[in-house]
């Protein structure tokens, strides 16, 4: 039985901490620009090649 | 090269893809090597030479955690190494933490195969290493993240790539899944009884072993295709948006699917429901996926004639699209029904390992042994030829061992009018097969002979080319300025990981509580003992010898299975089952109803030669336990071990359990000397004799009737 206390302790602090991280995430904009980093990674490898 | 980067200007670590690539290449040689005996075994039993080690139990093992832990673990650490510098414009964190983790990585390989072939083992599927080991992979693991984290903190591009995100939830969700299922007491250098038993166990083990197909076998390597195929076809992904939908919608429906395992079993039946619905959601974001990886070939499909790298990708794709439909139909529980324990099964992953995993695998080292070299690839005409080996290899597998599971599973459930069994005797189900294992062999060594020559050909590319150092991109350094703590969390990498890992506890965590709840309900009814010192001594060898990888010990809840099997099994039944037993696959037959089917005689002529009692029988003979004394040295270990989870030994057996031990050996010694049989007491099959006539016969009173 201390286990399932355990698991269910452990997820509620991980699951506030996740709401408060994915507040910030939105807000730090990762979300915005869904078209150019796919392009990005196509230059990614060019540059100072011996 | 390490100093270079201190020196002059950074460049990126592609030694770590280097040595990843070479190491995956070569235990992959080495896993499917294992994995054509172990089927070589099946079609001719002889083949294991007579050798304990070389037996299938010990060996299928070996071939399955060499084929994810080296074969795809280590083309996971390639991939993401040389993917994450590029993506985050950064050279790896460390150095020598990318060392560490190399040598690490295969120093816990090397040692898993050992311990396996010698049977140190903890019988738990995909989950096999001892505790020693499981330690081991876990300070190696943390070493990676460190590395993994340490690099995208210091990135120098803002935006995570979706690739990224993969990598993360995947090495979080890893790290939890092989902790939680590998939590054990150590009696021994290498023994260990699990905390959990029985249902709770099994429960636990299949959210592992269900996960751990999703989070290293699958979203790595859909991280691994969100980077190498844009490049490979030099375009962007299809959608990205879908990428990142399909990404997110995947991790939050994986991990409840894992009960579809356990259908028809001990589990309470709303987690087998639930587990049903999540697998057939499941179809939605894996076609995702595979849709967004095939479009982003649109107009590419003329280069995919000459270029092996996309026609890998094609396999991969097709494979993934296959699979991931197949397993959520394999969930239902009606085809389940028939499917489960069949050869069905290993169709199955077998379509999903070498098509999809093969096919990503192999694509990528195609595409990057020219990168890493800095020269062209050898042979393209010996890629495209490995290319249609492995093709042909793959079909002949998985079609026969599609045919060899429906046949099988329809023979099993076959009745007469009268309703008697069709097939009662479960040796004919078996050999009506054996062609089959035949074809099976003949189609994965074509696979295993594609891969040499995929060695063949990097190691030419490699001889031919040098590795060279690429110059990081560092003009748009995003750091500027030294940053706080606060803003470092604010990089996006934290929050992530928190959320994938929220996203995997509460998954568990909904799956675990049913079973945890059993633990008050079940001794009320039990009619369960423990087992005695000497059954405890022979269920250790029956997991020493992986006889769990052809039986099963779960007679599951349908009619036809107890017209064949007996009642089927109740949870209480496992109470003291510490590392449970259920099995997987039933290459033998269900043996949870087999203690006092035979009498001791039986058992012991038919572990000295099968054929003895079964004529044609596929199962290895056991000489060796018949020269072994049992190792009683751990005896008292074991039982205390046992006693700290809460199995109720009585006082007189924790005080003396050699001679509680004896007396129950010297039982089964005279039952045998009355069939003119001389054993003595101290001899392994003594104890395996008496493991196997305890199976099952302890159902509570109310129920014997049944
Ligand atoms: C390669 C697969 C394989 C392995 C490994 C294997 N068995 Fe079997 N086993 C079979 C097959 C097939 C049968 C059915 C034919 C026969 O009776 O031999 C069988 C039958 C049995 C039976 C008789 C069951 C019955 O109800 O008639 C017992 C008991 C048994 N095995 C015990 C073991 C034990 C103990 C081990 C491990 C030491 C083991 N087996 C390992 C394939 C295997």
């Amino acid at each position: 039985m201390i286990v399932i206390f355990m698991l269910i302790g452990i997820s509620f602090i991980l699951g506030a901490g996740a709401l408060v991280s994915f507040i910030w995430a939105a807000k730090s904009g990762q979300f915005d620009d869904l078209e150019r980093p796919a392009e990005e990674i196509l230059f990614d490898d060019f540059f100072g090649r011996s | 090269m390490a100093n270079l980067a201190n020196a002059g200007p950074e460049v990126y670590d592609d030694r770590a893809a280097r040595l990843f690539l070479w190491a995956t290449l070569l235990w992959g040689i080495v896993g499917m090597s294992v994995g054509a005996l172990a089927a070589l075994q099946l079609a001719f039993w002889p083949a294991n030479g007579g050798i304990s080690w070389l037996t299938f139990g010990r060996i299928r093992p070996i071939h399955t955690d060499a084929m994810v832990f080296a074969f795809a673990g280590n083309a996971v650490f390639a991939g993401m190494y040389y993917s994450l510098q590029r993506l985050c414009k950064k050279r790896l964190f460390s150095d020598f933490l990318t060392s560490l983790h190399f040598w690490g990585w295969q120093a816990i390989i090397a040692a898993t195969a050992v311990t396996l072939a010698l049977g140190m083992t903890q019988g738990k599927e995909y989950a096999e290493m001892e505790w020693p080991i499981d330690l081991a992979i876990a300070v190696i693991w943390v070493v990676m993240c460190i590395n993994v984290f340490g690099t995208i903190a210091k990135r120098r591009v803002e935006h995570l790539y979706v690739a990224i995100w993969f990598y993360i939830a995947s090495i979080i969700t890893i790290a939890v899944l092989h902790i939680v299922n590998n939590l054990a007491i150590p009696v021994g250098a290498f023994k260990s009884y699990s905390i959990y038993s029985g249902v709770q166990d099994a429960l636990v083990q299949w959210w592992y072993g269900h996960n751990a197909v999703g989070f290293l076998l699958t979203t790595p390597f859909l991280g691994i295709m969100y980077y190498f195929l844009p490049k490979a076809v030099d375009k962007p992904v299809y959608s990205y948006r879908l990428s990142i939908l399909h990404f997110w919608a995947l991790i939050f429906v994986y991990i409840w699917a894992g009960p579809h395992h356990l259908l028809y079993t001990s589990l309470p039946e709303w987690a087998q429901s639930l587990g049903m619905v999540f697998s057939l959601v499941l179809i939605a974001p894996s076609w995702g996926g595979m849709i967004n990886g095939l479009l982003t070939m649109r107009g590419a499909w003329h280069k995919v004639r000459e270029e092996p790298v996309l026609k890998f990708y094609v396999l991969a794709l097709t494979f993934y699209g296959m699979a991931t439909l197949e397993g959520p139909l394999l969930s239902i529980k009606s085809l389940n029904l028939l499917s489960h324990y069949t050869d069905w099964t290993i169709a199955h992953v077998h379509g999903g390992a070498l098509g999809w995993l093969g096919g990503m695998v192999f694509g990528m080292a195609y595409w990057l042994a020219p990168k890493l070299w800095n020269t062209e690839l050898y042979s393209k005409k010996l890629a495209n030829m490995h290319f249609w080996i492995a093709t042909i290899g793959l079909l002949l597998y998985v079609s026969s061992m599609w045919t060899a599971g429906i046949t099988q599973g329809l023979m099993w459930m076959a009745t007469t009018e009268e309703g008697l069994l069709k097939y009662p005797n479960f040796l004919e189900t078996v050999l009506a097969l054996i062609p089959l294992y035949w074809v099976r062999m003949i189609g994965g060594t074509m696979y295993l002979a594609g891969s040499v020559l995929c060695v063949y050909n990097i190691y030419k590319t490699a001889k031919a080319g040098q590795p060279v150092d690429i110059e990081v991109d560092t003009s748009n350094d995003r750091h500027v300025a030294p940053r706080t703590f606060h803003e470092r969390l604010e990089g996006k990498a934290f929050p992530l990981t928190a959320l994938a890992l929220v996203a995997v506890l509460i998954g568990g965590i909904v799956e675990f509580v049913p079973a945890f709840l059993l633990e008050t309900k079940v001794p009320t009814v039990t009619a369960t003992t423990p087992y005695t010192p000497l059954e405890l001594q022979g269920r250790d060898i029956y997991i020493r010898e992986g006889c769990y990888n052809c039986h099963s010990q779960m007679v599951r809840t349908h009619h036809k299975e107890e017209l064949r099997y007996g009642p089927h099994s109740k949870d209480y039944e496992f109470l003291y089952d510490f590392n449970f037993q259920w099995g997987s696959k039933r290459t033998g037959p269900d043996l949870h109803r087999v203690g006092k089917k035979y009498p001791d005689l039986w058992h012991y002529r038919h572990m000295l030669d099968p054929r003895l009692t079964s004529p044609g029988s596929i199962m290895p003979s056991y000489p060796w336990l018949f020269d072994s004394k049992v190792d009683t040295s751990l005896l008292a270990a074991k039982l205390n071990g046992l006693t700290k989870l809460g199995v109720p030994y009585k006082d007189s057996v924790l005080q003396d359990p050699v001679a509680a031990y004896n007396e129950q050996a010297d039982v089964i010694v005279a039952t045998l000397a009355a069939e003119g049989i001389t054993a003595t007491n101290d001899l392994e099959i003594i104890a395996m004799i008496a493991y196997l006539q305890k199976l099952g016969t302890e159902r509570a009173p109310d129920e014997a009737s049944h």
